[in-house]
């Protein structure tokens, strides 16, 4: 199948700037963007830079963005991308400085990982390896499907008007070993992404759940962490308080009252100033209710909240649970793997 | 055509101009809705993240109702049709609904699965056709230059919003054509408002905002068109202080995608209440009126 790459080239070493080459190749018909690529480099300009290794979408190596969307180049077969006219635009990853053409820096992302103790920190020293009984991995097994492959950190809409927001790999990797049995660190972990640029930085754009190539979800990840943190008492902030007040307000009216939760969001008199123009603006074009009305039936949907989770039965289950996949992380991405069963051990702890 | 209408919260309370367009434009499309006065607010994706179950059951609820009623539902807003979706992905599980269903059974509601969703964007292009809304149009926007912004929820994931057709991240461009207009192509109409961060980040929320509507402005867009109220409080409401932000002038209204049909449905300013809209888009409804008056 003929294919015309349009590639977008620059080079940070000889000052380069940014523009475009293109190479009309012949690929296999179940051929790869990536199988393109490493053509046009082997055949056609050695001069054109591709990052790639296993070809088989293990090693995270081949992010790029192909027609606008970040995607492994090894997972991506041309057929399925190709326009009606026979192109496929590449361009390097977003959010990232760029090394050589498709070749990215990928020295922050890097960073913004180890930040968050990427490994294990148990208490004591183990006497023998640690059993963990396979439930509780089950729930932790779709974060460590991660490959490093910062497609996510790539298209993450938050990051790319804060750069400082650490982002939503290295959030799943700490959310990997909160949810980890074995590590105690749980505390400190929580307390660290509960500051700004952590994870009430997170926009909640799904992008990171639309291109992870290995379905692990870091927005899912990332909301179970602000539940989990919420639980464990880290709530001074204004992501924790615009929480509460929204239970409060749709508990109590069964509709959500966004002046109300607004007001009650923000740190303090100077905060809420800044929202003093809009306020004024909305207010004088009659869109700002000066009295809330219940629904109908609203009764019910107090029993409701009293049950899940206002209840001291409620509160009393909320306590226990300890970190678990958002539900929807599966309805979201599917199934993944099929689980595998590992037999029990006989001394396996309970 | 009839549908269980689920109005969501803002279009009762910060964004009254959509409920009031919304109702308008019905009338020419000739749908006829019954309201769902009794569901609760969906979470907004904010309860989902606090307890799933909590929102999950009051989704139920609302989908019992209009299961009740034996009507799909309609939405208008991008953010609940989302958070409605991922509730109705998870009520499939039997054993789940069984669960939750207990929890609804003190008020005699029971939900079996079967509530269909279509936020009102997906009637005009699936249930209504492109072909039949151009037979509504009175006033073609011919000249106008309209930049579609879609709100995270109703496109992503696409797996979940989108598995069947695989084209609905592109029916606003396709209803701004039906409408005759021009479909304004720029990259920021399938990317977050920033509301979510309103007050847990202001600048950042304000610097989303903001990058959308100045890209889309040098595009030459002369309004933008959301078939999201969330995002219409940030494009709309916050659009004053993103210009700060950003420091540059905007100043491009933003209308509903109900007030854009109204207007080419040749419906009355007041109607549409597009005198509520902060940026006014009173210029570009006078400039679609006065292009249909010399064109005909
Ligand atoms: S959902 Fe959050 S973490 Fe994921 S890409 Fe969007 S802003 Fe970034
Ligand atoms: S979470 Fe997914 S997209 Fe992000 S680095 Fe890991 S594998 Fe890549
Ligand atoms: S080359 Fe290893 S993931 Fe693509």
């Amino acid at each position: 199948m003929e294919v015309k790459l349009r590639v977008r080239r620059q080079n940070e070493e000889t000052g380069q700037k940014s523009q475009w080459s293109e190479y009309q190749v012949e690929v296999d018909d179940h051929g790869t963007v990536l199988d393109a690529l490493i053509h046009v480099r082997e055949y056609v300009d050695e001069t054109l830079s591709v990052r790639c290794s296993c070809r088989s979408q293990i090693c995270g190596s081949c992010g790029m963005q192909i027609n606008h969307q970040m995607a492994l180049g090894c997972k991506t077969k041309v057929q399925d991308v190709i326009t009606d006219d026979g192109v496929i635009t590449v361009e390097p990853m977003g959010n990232m400085g760029v090394v050589k053409d498709l070749v990215t820096d990928l020295e922050p992302f890097w960073g913004k990982v180890r930040q968050v103790k990427p490994y294990l920190q148990p208490d004591h020293q183990p006497e023998r390896e640690y059993i963990v009984p396979n439930d509780d991995m089950e729930s932790v097994k779709g974060a460590m499907a991660c490959i490093m492959c910062g497609l996510c950190v790539a298209a993450c809409n938050s990051l790319e008007v804060n750069p400082q927001f650490i982002g939503p790999a290295a959030l799943a990797k700490n959310w990997r070993f909160l949810a980890d049995p074995r590590d105690a660190e749980a505390q400190e972990r929580m307390e660290y992404v509960s500051q700004p640029n952590g994870v009430w930085d997170c926009t909640h754009c799904f992008y990171c759940v639309e291109v992870c190539p290995k379905g692990v979800a870091p927005m899912e990840l990332i909301m179970d962490t602000r539940r989990m943190a919420m639980e464990a008492g880290f709530t001074d902030n204004n992501g924790s308080r615009h929480s509460q007040a929204f239970v409060d307000t749709v508990s109590t009216y069964g509709r959500l009252d966004e002046t109300k939760v607004a007001i009650r969001s923000v740190s303090g008199i100077g905060e809420l100033l800044q929202f003093a123009g809009v306020g004024w603006r909305s207010f004088w074009r009659g869109k700002v209710p000066l009295r809330m009305t219940t629904i109908p039936g609203v009764y019910h949907v107090r029993r409701i909240f009293q049950q899940l989770e206002t209840g001291p039965e409620a509160q009393r289950q909320k306590k226990k649970r300890k970190a678990m996949p958002h539900p929807s992380a599966t309805a979201l991405v599917g199934e993944l793997t099929a689980p595998v069963q590992i037999p029990p051990r006989k001394d396996e702890p309970k | 055509m009839k549908f269980a209408f689920w109005t969501g919260c803002v279009a009762k309370q910060g964004a009254p101009e959509l409920y009031q367009s919304t109702v308008a434009s019905l009338g020419v499309l000739g749908i006829e809705v019954e309201e769902l006065v009794g569901g609760a607010c969906t979470g907004a994706g904010v309860l989902t993240e606090r307890n799933p179950r909590l929102a999950d059951a009051l989704n139920a609820r609302t989908f019992a109702m209009a299961e009740q009623m034996g009507l799909p539902i309609m939405t208008i807003c991008s953010t609940c049709t989302g958070t409605m979706y991922a509730s109705h992905e998870r009520l499939k599980d039997e054993a789940y609904r069984a669960e939750i269903n207990e929890i609804l059974a003190p008020e005699g509601l029971q939900y079996n699965g079967t509530t269909e969703i279509y936020h009102l964007m997906w009637i005009l292009v699936e249930k209504i056709g492109l072909e039949k809304l151009r037979s509504y149009v009175k006033v073609p926007l011919g000249g106008l230059n309209v930049a579609p912004f879609y709100g995270c929820y109703i496109l992503r994931p696409s797996r979940l919003m989108d598995p069947q057709h695989h084209d609905r991240d592109t029916y606003l461009e396709q209803i701004i054509v039906a409408l005759g207009a021009n479909a304004v192509d720029y990259s920021g109409a399938t990317k977050c408002c920033g509301f979510p961060l309103t007050t847990m980040n202001r600048v950042s929320a304000l610097k989303m905002t903001g990058t959308h509507i100045a890209e889309a402005k040098d595009k030459g867009a002369d309004l933008l068109v959301t078939p999201c109220p969330l995002c219409h409080l940030n494009l709309d409401g916050q659009q004053v202080d993103a210009a700060k932000v950003m420091g540059r002038s905007l100043d491009v209204p933003i209308l509903h995608l109900p007030q854009l049909l109204g207007i080419a449905f040749g419906l009355d300013a007041k109607d549409l209440g597009l005198h509520r809209n902060l940026i006014s888009p009173r210029r570009i409804f006078e400039r679609a009126r006065r292009m249909a008056v010399t064109s005909s």
